[in-house]
């Protein structure tokens, strides 16, 4: 297993925001997290990239326990994240921001490689490499996230909401795109409220309720489970 | 990395930055040049004809007032790199000025409990009262750092009190009486001190050279890691975070360097007064410093710079000006609140701002009113 997450629990401060959650994700695997509003999706991202600290289990990625290691040397093992609300640097160009996500990395050469895949895969950000990354659009600014952080070339991407406001057909293109990254051998984490997309696309996904995992299985099953239709996909 | 994008964004750009962006590298160096060498000559201003009268100070000796002006901006420059450039509001600037002030001061002068071991040269305490205002901004910054915005400006803004209560009210640091008889830098001219009581255009010099290296430190920085880590910090903190910058060491860097700064300020002007009390570090001190700051274009060295010596120049310069029979000095804050308001009303980015603050604060304003 790549990620295996066992009995986490995470408070921000007397509100408990994760009760036990426990999950893998596996070498080569797209696993979606789905839930609603405040069931403890992006804290679940949060604990797993190190911008909160977990108050109780472990955390494993690669065969290490990471659970106390600082966020920045989780960047360094390979894991990272596309926050949610894309959270790119608005007053740096799309380079610029792009160049970030390579932050930790050295071998210029390699960097230079990334970015033209990074460019590949999204040639609206190509057009744009100049402006400033807060004059994009949202659709353009979900890629600029997303591309960015492919940028650490990470062994586990984390991407948290990433069709979040985005008209119909991009998330149709967000989603061809994260399959594509998979498929190019980057394991994925995702977590969403269009579930629609996320679990015909995932291999495997989580159902997520107030902090609990209450449901798991291949995305196929929880796209036809009756209980996930009804509360999820907007289908009687 | 950043350069040669950064600069394609600027140099397409009207106004005079973008201007001085199109120009090729020779004539931007002989600009920054002749600039420097009219600086050194400002002591001078007043023999240029019909302007210089208008531009210098009467109620105040004007290489008084320019020296002022020095460790002004030297102040705002060192604010900046913590403001500007970090993104950390901190509202207790002066507390480093009053640490590198008061470290000289306990080393050198004849007041301090300190004298009879110690009594060194003004050169030999600087570079302990300098290494005393790092250490005094690591202090203040490693518990606080884990705040953010509004909650670390109250900090900050307590700590620069206590050093202000802490120096009125304990013996050593003596209160209103403060130390007596700082030297001077050293050096001789014509067998005459340099340094001396009248003239205060050597300390201006001094404080010019003392403000260019400081210029050139923090643009190396600016231009490093160093510096990309901060503009991450200060676009996004979770974001630089999930990048892998290690935002507690980088934010600390930030205090120490701005401290460092603030107490060069502090070193230069016990060294020209000679004489400092716990009246020169009040509050007031870190508010008028921030509001040139952000005047001047936070994360702009040179809108720092100009901002730095406004805030120092117009109220002198209203000295000894009498409409009828009150003294405009009496109302310098007022006036000076006056301009600031309408400044920052013109040109909310500040008056020389960085483009990247200006694309911030647009994204900054979309988060307060979405659509």
């Amino acid at each position: 297993m790549l990620l295996e997450i066992d009995n986490v629990t995470l408070a921000y401060g007397r509100i408990q925001a994760l009760h036990g959650i426990s999950l893998t994700v596996g070498q080569g695997e797209v696993v979606a997290l789905i839930g609603a509003n405040g069931a403890g999706k992006s804290t679940t991202m949060r604990a797993i990239s190190g911008l909160r600290p977990v108050s109780q289990g472990t955390i494993r990625f690669d065969g290490q326990d990471i659970t106390k290691l600082r966020a920045d040397l989780r960047v360094i093992r390979g894991v990272s994240q596309s926050p949610e609300g894309r959270g790119i640097f608005p007053g740096m160009t799309v380079r610029d921001n792009l160049e970030m996500g390579a932050y930790t990395r050295r071998n210029r050469s390699e960097i230079d490689e990334d970015l033209d895949r990074a460019f590949t895969l999204f040639p609206r950000l190509k057009e744009r490499e100049k402006q400033p990354g807060g004059t994009l659009s949202g659709g353009e600014q979900q890629m600029l996230a997303v591309g960015r952080a492919l940028m650490s070339r990470p062994k586990l991407l984390l991407l948290d909401e990433p069709s979040m406001g985005l008209a119909p057909m991009l998330i149709q293109q967000i989603f061809d795109i994260i399959v594509e990254i998979n498929q190019q051998g980057t394991t994925v984490l995702l977590v969403e409220q269009n579930a629609q997309q996320a679990l015909s696309r995932a291999h495997r996904a989580y159902v997520l309720e107030t902090g609990r995992i209450v449901k798991e299985g291949t995305g196929a099953e929880l796209l036809h489970d009756p209980a996930v239709k009804d509360a999820y996909l907007g289908v009687a | 990395m950043t350069t040669t994008t950064e600069k394609a964004t600027w140099r397409s750009s009207g106004g005079v930055r973008g201007w001085f962006g199109r120009q090729p590298g020779w004539v931007r160096g002989i600009i920054v040049l002749v600039s420097a060498i009219l600086a050194f000559l400002l002591p001078y201003a007043a023999e240029v004809p019909l302007i210089g009268p208008q531009i210098v100070t009467e109620g105040i000796d004007w290489p008084s007032a320019l020296f002022n002006m020095s460790y002004y901006v030297l102040l705002a420059l060192g604010l900046n790199v913590v403001v500007g450039y970090a993104g950390l509001l901190d509202l207790g600037y002066v507390g480093f000025f009053a640490v590198g002030a008061y470290g000289t001061a306990l080393l050198t002068s004849p007041d301090s409990v300190l004298y009879a071991d110690t009594g060194w040269k003004w050169l030999m305490a600087v570079p302990v009262a300098l290494a005393l205002t790092m250490v005094a901004g690591l202090i203040l910054g490693w518990p606080t750092l884990r705040l953010r915005g509004d909650y670390l400006a109250i900090v900050t803004l307590g700590f620069a009190e206590i050093i202000r209560i802490f120096a009125t009210s304990t013996t050593t640091l003596r209160g209103d009486r403060g130390f007596a008889s700082i030297p001077h830098p050293p050096g001789m001219w014509n067998g005459k001190p340099i340094f001396g009581v009248t003239d205060a255009v050597p300390y201006f010099w001094l404080g010019l050279v003392v403000i260019i290296l400081v210029i050139l430190g923090v643009r190396n920085l600016d231009r490093s890691r160093v510096g990309r880590s901060w503009l991450a910090i200060r676009e996004d903190e979770e974001a630089a975070e999930i990048m892998g910058v290690r935002t507690i060491k980088y934010k600390l860097w930030a205090f120490a360097i701005g401290a460092f700064i603030g107490g060069l300020g502090g070193v230069l002007f016990a060294g020209e007064q000679g004489f400092i009390n716990s009246q020169t570090f009040v509050l007031q001190f870190s508010i008028l410093v921030l509001a040139g700051v952000v005047m001047g274009g936070s994360g702009n060295m040179a809108g720092a710079i100009l901002g730095g010596a406004l805030i120092s120049y117009i109220p002198d310069r209203l000295r000894g000006i009498s409409l009828g029979d009150t003294d405009l000095y009496e109302y310098r804050f007022a006036l000076f609140g006056l301009v600031i308001i309408i400044i920052m009303v013109l040109r909310p980015q500040g008056l020389i701002p960085s483009r990247r603050r200006a694309m911030e604060l647009k994204d900054r304003e979309k988060e307060v009113a979405p659509q």
